[in-house]
């Protein structure tokens, strides 16, 4: 119930165009990685998912952000299943990346954003090692590139009230580590593949 | 504003139930008949087209049937769409959301309010005047300089545009006219009418006998034999009307030729502000006919002219 008029508040309010240009929706594995500038970001790439695939996929978000408040840590808990990362202090205990290859298990896909935290600019910021890592002890999953417009205009960093403009998604061709490919020629690679997806 | 369902709005909604039944008819058999594949295409759009029409009818004929203020809430909601597609292609900046927050939140509703209360002296200023000289105010105390002039002038256009201009449709409601007190529906309803037909009849002209193109940089599907064709059968039609609201034949026929001249050339800006921008269309929500701005373009320049030219002459 709250779950369903998330989704369509989520879509009415990003009033989202989804375009998949380089794959189709499906339940297997895939890590989707996408641009961030908003808050909404996690939250209408889940809700764009159609259901089946939407029920499998576990957005990756910041554990000192979501666990704030009461309301928050329902919505990342309960409904979007979110996994919740360590991304200021990491330690051998608390490693994001044995979390998110925990999340994963046999059956369950990610959504990430590689670049680590909200941009304000709208150039891509290099993207974080993890991706790497992901790509390289699941070299199984599909990794989506997704690329996200316009959210940041709805609801910029900083910024609690929307505006409510169309945004759009579009999802990618998926890429995988090739063999004897290296962290920088891997994470250049997949920026490059969310950049290629404006005005495709 | 109490709207009601006399014999001529029968005569007037079971004309327009009829060119739609015969449009899907001859849809129908064009799709049974072409072959090759160009064709095919411009016949899927054309169904397309007359199936969003028949939406389009049935939500506009709703909010007529509520009275006045199911009009005045449906052209509200159509300028928040519109408005929402102008933004969402023209470039702002941070320093433009609180701006931007106001623009959907109050500006456009109040327009509306005041549309509803039918304060005149305020609806036909509140735009041009207070928002155009508050709104750079608030933009410029966010602190932002880059392009200023330049962000300020797009969101007042599409103010101007998307609200403003939309609003002068319900506004045809609030209008006294002597002798016709109690059917401003009607007046409505052959404003839309007209507007929307020559659009329609300008795609049908240009589709079947269009061969030179006014501005093919701007428009490529504007040519001379659909605005001939066009505009020429709308003014006949909207002659023929004259029945439905307060003018002579004549006179008719001149409010009408007014509003396809101004409706054809909403359709050509609106056509240079997309091509500028790169797209197609505004947006996606109208199957076949594209966003809600593609289909309301003539219908922002023809309304403020058309109540004015009313207001000065009939009331």
């Amino acid at each position: 119930m709250i779950k369903t008029l998330l989704v369509a508040t989520a879509k009415l309010v990003s009033g989202a165009n989804v375009r998949w240009v380089g794959c189709a929706p499906d339940v297997r594995q895939r890590v989707y990685f996408a641009n961030h500038a908003s808050n909404l970001d996690a939250l209408v790439i889940w809700a764009s998912l159609p259901p089946p695939v939407r029920d499998l996929t576990r957005p990756v978000a910041a554990r000192d952000y979501w666990i704030k408040d009461p309301l928050r840590r329902h919505l990342a808990n309960k409904i979007l299943h979110a996994v919740l990362i360590e991304r200021k202090k990491p330690t051998v205990r608390d490693n994001p990346l044995a979390d998110m290859l925990a999340a994963l298990g046999d059956r369950h896909s990610l959504i990430i954003f590689p670049e680590g935290g909200r941009q304000t600019s709208t150039e891509l910021a290099p993207f974080k090692a993890g991706l790497f890592h992901l790509a390289k002890d699941r070299p199984d999953v599909e990794f989506v590139p997704v690329l996200i417009e316009n959210l940041n205009r709805i609801l910029p960093k900083g910024e609690f009230l929307p505006v409510p403009l169309l945004g759009s998604l579009s999802f990618g061709t998926p890429i995988k580590l090739e063999a004897g490919e290296g962290k920088t020629g891997f994470l250049e690679r997949a920026q490059a593949a969310v950049k290629a997806l404006q005005r495709s | 504003m109490n709207l009601k369902l006399d014999k001529q709005t029968i005569w007037l909604v079971g004309g327009v139930l009829a060119l739609l039944v015969v449009s899907s008819l001859i849809g129908w058999v064009l799709a049974l008949r072409v072959t090759n594949e160009k064709s095919k295409a411009t016949v899927q759009n054309l169904n397309a087209r007359i199936r969003a029409w028949w939406m389009m009818v049935a939500v506009f004929g709703l909010a007529m049937a509520t009275g006045g203020i199911g009009s005045v809430v449906l052209f509200g909601l159509t300028s928040f769409l519109a408005l929402r597609e102008f933004i969402t292609l023209t470039p702002t900046r941070l320093g433009d959301h609180r701006s931007l927050f106001w623009v959907f939140f109050v500006i456009l509703p109040l327009q509306y309010c005041l549309i509803a209360v039918k304060w005149y002296g305020l609806f036909s200023i509140l735009i041009p005047v207070y928002v155009f000289l508050l709104l750079p105010i608030r933009s410029a105390a966010a602190g932002d300089c880059e392009k200023f002039l330049e962000r300020t002038a797009k969101i007042q256009w599409g103010l101007m545009i998307c609200v403003y201009c939309v609003s002068y449709v319900p506004a045809l409601l609030s209008l006294d006219i002597p002798g016709y007190a109690g059917q401003n529906g009607k007046l409505m309803f052959y404003f839309v009418l007209i507007a929307q037909i020559s659009d329609v009849l300008q795609y049908v002209w240009g589709k079947t006998l269009g061969r030179h193109k006014i501005a093919p940089a701007v428009s490529p599907n504007k040519t001379w034999e659909g605005f001939v064709g066009g505009v020429a059968c709308a003014t006949l039609i909207g002659a023929g009307l004259w029945w439905a609201t307060p003018f002579t034949p004549w006179q008719s026929a001149g409010m009408s030729l007014a509003i396809t001249f101004m409706g054809f050339g909403g359709g050509l800006v609106m056509s240079a502000i997309k091509r500028d921008r790169g797209v197609k269309d505004y947006g996606n929500l109208i199957e076949g006919h594209g966003g809600v701005m593609d289909r309301i373009d003539s219908l922002c320049f023809a309304a403020p002219v058309f109540f004015h030219l009313t207001r000065f002459f009939f009331t």
